[in-house]
C-alpha cells in the first residue's frame, strides 16, 4: 500500500549550518573545477594549431569579464583544496570534534580568500 | 534524482492565527506545522499567540500550553519529558532537537515547531519512523558470541574496552541526527543514516562481540555507509551530544585500515 500522507518539510526549513554550507560548496565548486580543467587543457591544445587562436583567448581573458572569470577560477581551486585537507583529516580520524569541525571550517573558508589573493599576485608577477 | 521540493500534496498552507485571550504583555508568537489525516487537504501552519509569563523553560511546555488551553487537537510524541526516552525529537527553530530538554528562552523572535524533516508525517508533528526502525534492526542490535549457553560463563570486559564504548552507549534513538542529514533526505531508504550506523559503530566496537568481522563486511557499502559525505548536521543536532561524523568516520577508517 503506497503512503500517501505528506512529506515532512526539510531543506526548506532546515537551518544552514558551517558544515553542512561549505560540504555543499565543495561538491559545486568540485564541479566547477572539473569543467574548468578541460577548458584550461582545451585552451593550452590551440597552441597546437596556431598560437593567434591562443592570442584570442588571451585578450578575452585579459578583458575585465575575464579576470573575473580568472580570480573565480582562483577561489574556487583555493576552496577545494583546502576544504579537502579537511576531508584528508577527516579520513584519518581527526577533526571530527564539534568545536574543531567548525574552527576548521572557518578557517577554510577565510583561507580560500587569502590563498585567492595570493594565486592572482603570484599570477601578475608571472604573467 | 534527489526531490528537492516538496511534493503536490505537501505543500504547506497558511493555517489558522489563535489569538491571545488572556491579555499577557509577553507574548510568544509560536508557528507550528499541523496536518489531519481526517480532512485530505494540505498541511498547514498554525500561529498561536502564548502568553509567555505562565509558561515553562522548555518547548515541551510551550507544546503542552497549547494543546491544553488553546487547540487540543494539537498532536506530538512525549514521554519522559527529561530527554531520555527521545518521543519528543523534532524540528525547532530550523535545527532538530528534543523539545523537552531544548529552552525556548534562547530563541528570539517567533519559534517554529515541525515535524522531523523528509519524512511521511503521521499527524502534526509525529513523523513515520518505519524506515529506521528496519535499518536499525537490519545492523543486528544486540550482542552475537559464539557461545551456546550452556556455559554459564559470564562475558567479562576490561574497564578499557568498556570506556571504548563511551559517546555511543548513550544514543537514544531520538532521529535527530538521521533526520537531519541531507544524504539521509535523498537516499533514506538505502544510506542507513547515522542513528543507525553510529549503532553499528557501537557493536563493532564492544569488545565482546564475535562478529565484528562479519558486521564490518555487512555495513561496507557503497549506499549504506560511503553515502556519508561528512556534512555534519547530524552531530550539529544530536541532543545527546554525541558525534555520529565520528562514528562513521571511525567505521570508515576501520575498513580502510583492515
Amino acid at each position: 500500500m503506497e503512503n500517501n500522507n505528506p512529506l515532512s518539510p526539510h531543506l526548506q526549513i532546515y537551518r544552514w549550518q558551517i558544515s553542512s554550507l561549505l560540504s555543499i560548496t565543495h561538491r559545486i565548486v568540485g564541479v566547477v573545477n572539473f569543467f574548468a580543467i578541460i577548458l584550461i587543457c582545451l585552451w593550452v591544445m590551440l597552441l597546437i594549431f596556431d598560437q593567434s587562436y591562443y592570442s584570442t583567448i588571451f585578450i578575452i581573458l585579459d578583458s575585465s569579464f575575464g579576470k573575473f572569470l580568472a580570480i573565480s577560477l582562483c577561489w574556487t581551486f583555493s576552496f577545494h583544496i583546502l576544504n579537502e585537507l579537511r576531508h584528508l583529516f577527516w579520513d584519518a580520524g581527526y577533526g571530527f570534534d564539534l568545536k574543531v569541525a567548525r574552527i576548521t571550517g572557518i578557517l577554510v573558508l577565510f583561507g580560500s580568500f587569502v590563498l585567492t589573493i595570493l594565486f592572482y599576485f603570484l599570477g601578475r608577477s608571472i604573467f | 534524482m534527489a526531490q528537492f521540493n516538496l511534493p503536490q500534496n505537501s505543500k504547506i498552507e497558511v493555517g489558522k492565527y489563535f489569538k491571545d485571550k488572556t491579555n499577557s504583555k509577553n507574548l510568544k508568537k509560536v508557528n507550528v506545522y499541523r496536518w489531519d489525516p481526517s480532512t485530505g487537504k494540505n498541511p498547514r501552519v498554525d500561529t498561536f499567540e502564548v502568553d509567555m509569563n505562565n509558561c515553562g523553560p522548555k518547548v515541551l511546555d510551550i507544546l503542552f500550553k497549547i494543546k491544553n488551553e488553546i487547540d487540543p487537537s494539537l498532536t506530538f510524541r512525549r514521554s519522559c519529558a527529561h530527554g531520555v526516552c527521545g518521543s519528543c525529537a523534532m524540528n525547532i527553530d530550523g535545527v532538530n532537537g528534543l523539545a523537552c530538554i531544548k529552552s525556548h528562552t534562547d530563541i528570539s523572535g517567533d519559534l517554529n515547531i515541525y515535524p522531523l524533516p523528509h519524512l511521511k508525517v503521521v499527524k502534526d508533528l509525529i513523523g513515520d519512523l518505519t524506515t529506521l526502525y528496519k535499518q536499525y534492526e537490519s545492523i543486528q542490535p544486540w550482542l552475537k558470541v559464539d557461545q551456546t549457553g550452556e556455559e554459564k560463563i559470564e562475558l567479562k570486559q576490561s574497564q578499557k574496552d568498556r570506556e571504548k564504548l563511551d559517546g555511543y552507549y548513550e544514543c537514544i534513538l531520538c532521529a535527530c541526527c538521521s533526520t537531519s542529514c541531507p544524504s539521509y533526505w535523498w537516499n533514506g531508504d538505502k544510506y542507513l543514516g547515522p542513528a543507525v550506523l553510529l549503532q553499528a559503530y557501537r557493536w563493532i566496537n564492544d569488545s565482546r562481540d564475535g562478529d565484528k568481522k562479519e558486521r564490518l563486511k555487512k555495513v561496507a557499502d557503497e549506499l549504506k555507509l560511503y553515502r556519508c559525505h561528512t556534512i555534519m548536521n547530524c552531530t550539529n543536532s544530536c541532543p545527546k551530544g554525541l558525534n555520529p561524523a565520528k562514528a562513521i568516520g571511525s567505521i570508515k577508517k576501520m575498513l580502510a585500515t583492515s
